[in-house]
């Protein structure tokens, strides 16, 4: 039995239109410990959401499918897991909370009774007051008078919206919370209190996450562990001081650091990173990143690099495994 | 794409015109895929010929007009393949030529709809304000009566002919042609290349003709197959209570008219414009769809 | 709430005013002398100067558009050139068939419509779905008179089931409902399968997936009813279609309805009655599309709120 609250090895996901097949995730490894947190970070369309969505085992149906890997829930295997089972995870162990609070609401419920749906859901012995008195215990918590229940989501402006979903998403108290981009949306000061809040109830309720993101502020300020993803492959992997503090970085996250202004630089531009994703419809025999690569090397477009590991800091790239060329 | 730091008109709208024609491509492109929208464009344009062609391989004077007595209420048969009607006419080259008066009639009321509504609404989404306002409650309250009912109205007062079958149907569908086109405009207008050649002194009518108009052409050109569908039921329910076209011209809905007093003894006087009915309609509907899915694959299901 | 339907009841006046005027001018058109229609070919000159007078019909355009629309909203339509009875009379003693026709159709359309578009929504691709959409493309590509004599030649000719003409018992009801039912029905269908299909798409559904929802859950609990908030819209329009539908189908199956009074009176220019037949029909049809977006705002919170918050204003102020 391991230790490991979540495992995903070798993911890979596609995503199936008319027009196209999309190569969405490529291998993507990972793992969770019980309470802690991981910042996935990347660019939009790098397969952030991807990942979450897979885990709870909601890709857009048709669509998008797992066609290889493993996910294990505290041991148990998702992919192959029955839809009865896997009903019973969503929302009770596994619960996400969604990047767009705009749209992520029933506009046609009452915010208490979208709270109440998932407390109703799981917890199926409850009378109908126990189940009111949590779902005002839930809006109190997320700092919303419990009066307001009766309202609807239009009448609650984004980050009160944006609250609603966190208690929604932490009513039954998970033990894998998976946030998608749940700041983005709201304002500079609301994003700091949702933040806060976040982290003060995933303390309070011990409470693992997965905090997806393109911010590195967010991630500084909650997460323990980081893994930068680029074109549905993570490129480098480590504890937080790795990342922020650590001498060797794949050369995207460099890139990545170069793009947000820092006010304790003397930089006078800001040094983006230069072209876009590689068509992620097309598989490329290289490393992805290699076409936008300031230290490319002629390997590089030849052969997709591995994992480098120092002592738990994990960085795919040719820089560092010279010498393992052959 | 924030590198195009002065936006001329000209350099826009050449932007735009490239455009619009790889969109048109791609158009197709989608629409060749749908097998079922290409089998309905390819009934239609089949129809489209043979009752355009007729003339050529049919001869309307003897088969459709000449009354011939002694060979009335013939089954089909090699002779005559749909049949022969109380006349003893050749009921085949009626129904090719009873195609005409519902395409034509459907085209020409699409024609003085799509004039006088296309008007209306560009007016009316343009200039916006009162302008709009006006207009729009105007085709309101001529929206407020069943387009059936208007039509059967105008010709009440008109009298039955082709000509004020095709005024009564074209102002019956006005309003809806109106609101169509409006709101295309609308969405067109809003955006940025626009405003980009009005911030250049290009005159109102250059803009609508030039650029409003080639863009906001897709829904408007759904509608029109839409419309051209509707009209063919219409004409032929028109025809068929004796608003429309009567005898001795050849017409789906009059032909089904004197059918029905038939359809104990000769059914299948009802069956071959009854179903020329039917085809020509699926087939506009089918390609229509069709052409919708294209223009927006994200209304695709 | 009441304030609001006052507000919308009063906002159709001017609506029923515009379709007055419209009609009115229309049958102004009309060729031919009303007088000559009642007295007849070489009355005397007195007496025809007399009717006219009588009948206001020297009196110019407006005034007696004024007068019209005055006498409309107490009731009185005028008189029939023909039966020489009130219009109003003649309109209401046929309104019932057309009317519950109409109503009959509807209601089978929703019955029967409204599932069979939930399901094959929810099956898209199936065998189901893709047999509902072929059968509801034939029906929608059909002249529903049409598809009437093909049911009259199927039930009633060959299999002598069902009787042909009028509306005089329940059994009477079945053809003609079903001929005026189907192509809402598919109508309807194809909406709600639509509409079904892109609420599934939102954001909100996965949330609701996300909390562990059954399918079943999903679908009744989340998004059958933001599906029926267009679904609603087009019931309203569809009853207009049928009404207007109605004057066709009134001729296959010999109904003595509101449409075969017009047609009838049409053939004998008896101008009042198409008249008062087309303003009826187009005042029920806006009627119900006022009711169609009342109850709308009862199913759309966002729309209902509207009218709370101002109330809360009125209050303050």
């Amino acid at each position: 039995m391991s230790e490991k609250l979540l495992e995903i090895k070798n993911l890979h996901v596609m995503y199936k239109t008319d027009e196209d097949d999309v190569y969405a995730l490529n291998g993507i490894d990972l793992d969770l410990d019980k309470g802690e947190t991981l910042g996935l970070v990347g660019e939009t369309g790098a397969g952030k959401t991807t990942i979450a969505l897979s885990i709870l085992k909601l890709l857009p149906e048709r669509t998008g499918f797992i066609t290889q890997g493993e996910i294990l829930f505290e041991g148990r295997d998702v992919v192959n897991m029955k839809e009865e089972e896997m009903r019973m995870l969503r929302g009770n162990d596994i619960s996400m909370i969604f990047a767009d609070p705009m749209s992520a609401l029933n506009p046609l419920h009452t915010v208490g009774k979208q709270i109440a749906e998932v407390i109703e859901l799981h917890n199926t012995g409850m009378s109908h007051g126990e189940i009111e008195k949590k779902v005002d215990e839930m809006m109190e918590l997320v700092g919303i008078p419990a009066e307001r229940k009766t309202e609807y989501p239009h009448q609650f402006s984004g980050g009160m919206r944006q609250r609603i979903v966190i208690a929604i998403a932490l009513s039954c108290t998970p033990r894998l919370l998976l946030a998608d981009e749940p700041t983005t949306a709201l304002d500079v000061t609301i994003q700091a209190q949702v933040l806060k809040m976040m982290d003060d109830l995933k303390e309070r309720l011990n409470t693992a996450m997965i905090m997806i993101t393109h911010d590195l502020g967010v991630v500084a300020q909650i997460c323990n562990k980081v893994a930068i993803i680029y074109a549905g492959e993570i490129v480098e992997y480590g504890k937080i001081e790795d990342i922020y503090e650590g001498e060797r970085h794949h050369p995207y996250t460099v890139g990545l650091f170069g793009s947000i202004p820092d006010i304790t630089s003397n930089a006078e531009r800001l040094t983006p990173i230069d072209g876009l994703m590689p068509d992620p419809t097309k598989p490329i025999p290289g490393c992805r990143f290699a076409d936008r690569c300031p230290s490319c090397m002629d390997i590089c477009s030849r052969k997709s690099p591995g994992m480098v590991n120092f002592d738990g800091h994990q960085i795919k790239c040719f820089l560092y495994e010279s010498g393992e060329e052959n | 794409m924030s590198t195009a730091t002065t936006p001329t008109g000209s350099t826009k709208s050449r932007y735009n015109a490239a455009r619009k024609k790889s969109q048109w491509k791609t158009i197709w492109i989608r629409f060749k895929k749908n097998k079922l929208a290409l089998a309905g464009l390819a009934v239609f344009l089949l129809m489209a010929v043979t009752v355009l062609s007729a003339d050529l391989w049919l001869d309307f004077e003897s088969g459709a007009l000449t009354m011939d007595l002694a060979n009335a209420y013939q089954a089909p048969s090699g002779a005559h393949i749909f049949g022969t009607d109380q006349y003893g006419r050749d009921y085949f080259t009626r129904v090719i030529y009873g195609g005409r008066i519902s395409m034509f009639v459907g085209i020409a009321t699409v024609a003085v709809s799509l004039t006088f509504g296309g008007l209306i609404g560009a007016t009316a989404a343009y200039y916006g304000g009162k302008v709009d306002d006006i207009l729009m409650r105007c085709m309101d309250v001529l929206m407020a009566i069943p387009s059936t009912l208007l039509a059967i109205t105008i010709i009440s007062a008109l009298g039955s002919s082709m000509f004020n079958m095709i005024v009564a149907m074209g102002v019956s569908q006005v309003a809806r042609m109106a609101r169509i086109v409006r709101s295309a405009v609308m969405g067109v207008k809003g955006q940025e290349y626009i405003e980009a050649c009005r911030a250049c002194g290009t005159s109102d009518a250059r803009i609508i003709l030039r650029h409003i108009f080639p863009n906001a052409m897709g829904p408007v050109l759904v509608q029109v197959t839409q419309t051209v569908a509707r009209s063919v039921i219409t004409v032929a329910s028109l025809s068929f209570v004796g608003l429309g076209v009567s005898e001795p011209t050849p017409e789906w809905g009059s032909m089904l008219s004197f059918a029905k007093t038939q359809m104990r003894y000769y059914p299948y006087l009802s069956l071959f414009p009854g179903f020329a009915v039917v085809m020509s309609v699926m087939s506009l509907t089918l390609a229509g769809d069709g052409l919708r899915d294209a223009m927006d694959p994200r209304l695709r299901n | 709430m009441l304030k609001y339907i006052g507000k919308r009841l009063l906002m159709m006046i001017p609506v029923i005013i515009g379709v007055i005027f419209i009609i009115f001018t229309i049958m102004e058109l009309t060729p031919g002398d009303p007088v000559m229609m009642i007295l007849g070919e070489g009355a005397p000159m007195e007496a025809q100067e007399a009717l006219r007078e009588e009948m206001g019909l020297n009196n110019p355009f407006l005034v007696r558009f004024a007068q019209y629309v005055i006498g409309a909203f107490q009731g009185d339509l005028g008189t029939s050139y023909t039966s020489n009875l009130p219009v109003f009379d003649e309109i209401m003693s046929r309104m019932p068939y057309t009317l519950s026709l109409a109503t009959f159709s509807i209601c089978v359309a929703v019955i029967v419509g409204l599932p069979i578009g939930i399901l094959s929504a929810i099956k898209q691709y199936s065998l189901t779905d893709n047999m509902t959409l072929a059968i509801s493309l034939t029906i929608t590509s059909m002249p529903a008179f049409f598809l009437a004599m093909l049911l009259m030649m199927i039930f009633c000719i060959k299999l002598g089931w069902l009787p042909m003409m009028g509306l005089s018992s329940p059994k009477h009801y079945i053809l003609p409902v079903i001929a005026s039912a189907s192509s809402t029905t598919a109508a309807l269908l194809r909406m709600t399968r639509t509409t079904m299909l892109e609420v599934i798409r939102q954001d909100y559904i996965r949330t609701a997936k996300a909390k562990g929802a059954t399918p079943r859950g999903v679908t009744y609990g989340h998004a059958l009813r933001n599906a029926l908030l267009p679904v609603v819209t087009v019931i309203g329009t569809n009853f207009g279609f049928a009404l207007g539908g109605s004057i066709v189908l009134e001729q296959v199956f010999t109904i003595p309805g509101l449409g075969q009074l017009m047609i009838n009176a049409i053939r004998q220019k008896d101008t009042p009655i198409v008249m008062g037949a087309v303003m009826t029909t187009a005042i029920f049809a806006s009627l119900i599309n006022l009711l169609v977006d009342i109850i709308y705002t009862y199913i759309d919170p966002r729309l209902a709120s509207q009218f709370t918050s101002v109330k809360r204003q009125v209050k303050k102020a």
